[in-house]
């Protein structure tokens, strides 16, 4: 019974993201609310890791399953693709090797950047 | 035969849960046999579902409803990714301006290539406003592709695509730039390949997987409130 009431709290927290997301005009979707909402009950508290911890770890675990259906959507799409298919394949592969090169690398400098001054200040 | 197999089809609620299942599992195999990261199972399961479908002439549509408890998953599965970000909370209160930083960065360089592609490929605004929001999770990128004026249904299938081209060249990426430390990988996948990349993020480790969760969320913000104003810049 443990896990179905695990569910059903990680599906109360999703209920509240929905409702943010209808309240607030942003283009902002209820499964980022829910994240920050869920964040936000487990650092204050009202929520304890172990209400919530071994069916969240189990829908993370199981995260690229899910989006299997979306993804055979593009089945449907061949003629739209094929229209754009040099924008949309740059835009695919380049980019987001460039994207995750820049954030990457700028994130590790940063950080070492930043380690070394505070290393710097302490001596 | 095809008729009857079809009229079975669409009456049966559990095929495309089985087929989802079957397809990821096989691609699983596949990847622990080879060893090889292009050997992604979502890749694989997909495309097997793909072939599944095209064989027995069955639409997308009638899988798409058949797995609908698959996809009714994937809400909580997101919202529970603030798990793993929890439990490496000390890590990322140490590491805030880093981890803002590098995100922002990955933004802006994701939005300025495809503004930069539209100028060099003369693309039309709705082409382009498809592009845009591509590194984003699909939630927040078809919201902001609509609001662009983009065409909705291409623009959840180059971020589907970019999620998958993110999680199969990771690691390699990682290793040629030589981002070695596991918090600058996680941002890394996440802000480039969203939810799709954090999949990946999660195999690699824990540091890796609780990032990649977190830049999902906060590039998927700074994208719906930048996408915009780098959409003046169209030609």
């Amino acid at each position: 019974m443990k896990l179905v009431f695990q569910f059903g709290r990680i599906l109360v927290v999703c209920f509240l993201g929905e409702v943010l997301a209808a309240l607030l005009p942003l283009p902002i979707p209820s499964s980022v609310y829910g994240l920050l909402l869920m964040l936000a009950a487990l650092k204050t508290g009202i929520l304890q890791l172990e209400q919530v911890k071994e069916t969240g770890n189990f829908l993370v675990g199981i995260l690229p399953l899910l989006f299997i259906p979306a993804a055979v959507g593009v089945m449907d799409l061949w003629d739209e693709l094929r229209a754009m298919l040099l924008p949309c394949v740059i835009a695919a592969v380049p980019v987001t090797l460039l994207v995750m090169a820049v954030s990457g690398v700028v994130t590790q400098k940063t950080r070492r950047l930043l380690k070394k001054e505070e290393t710097k200040t302490h001596v | 035969m095809y008729e009857l197999f079809e009229a079975y089809l669409s009456q049966c609620s559990v095929w495309g849960v089985v087929l989802t299942i079957g397809a990821f599992g096989a691609g699983t195999l596949i990847r622990r046999k080879t060893g090889k990261d292009w050997c992604n199972p979502l890749l694989l399961g997909s495309l097997f579902v793909i072939l599944f479908l095209r064989l027995l002439r069955t639409p997308y549509a009638e899988y798409r409803t058949s797995a609908e408890p698959v996809s009714y998953l994937l809400l909580p599965a997101t919202v529970s990714l603030a798990i793993p970000l929890y439990e490496k909370w000390q890590l990322l209160r140490e590491n805030t301006v880093a981890v803002f930083t590098g995100i922002l960065a990955g933004v802006v360089t994701s939005l300025g290539s495809i503004v930069l592609l539209a100028w060099l490929l003369k693309l039309e605004a709705s082409q382009a406003a498809t592009l845009l929001p591509k590194s984003v999770t699909t939630a927040i990128g078809m919201d902001v592709a609509a609001a662009l004026g983009g065409i909705v249904p291409l623009a959840s299938a180059v971020i589907v695509l970019t999620g998958i081209v993110g999680g199969v060249s990771a690691q390699w990426l990682c290793r040629c730039l030589k981002i070695t430390d596991p918090l600058a990988k996680g941002i890394a996948i996440g802000t480039a390949s969203h939810a799709i990349g954090t999949a990946k993020a999660l195999e690699i480790g824990e540091v890796e997987g609780a990032m990649s969760g977190l830049a999902i969320a906060v590039a998927g913000v700074l994208t719906a409130v930048l996408a915009p104003v780098f959409a003046g810049f169209l030609p």
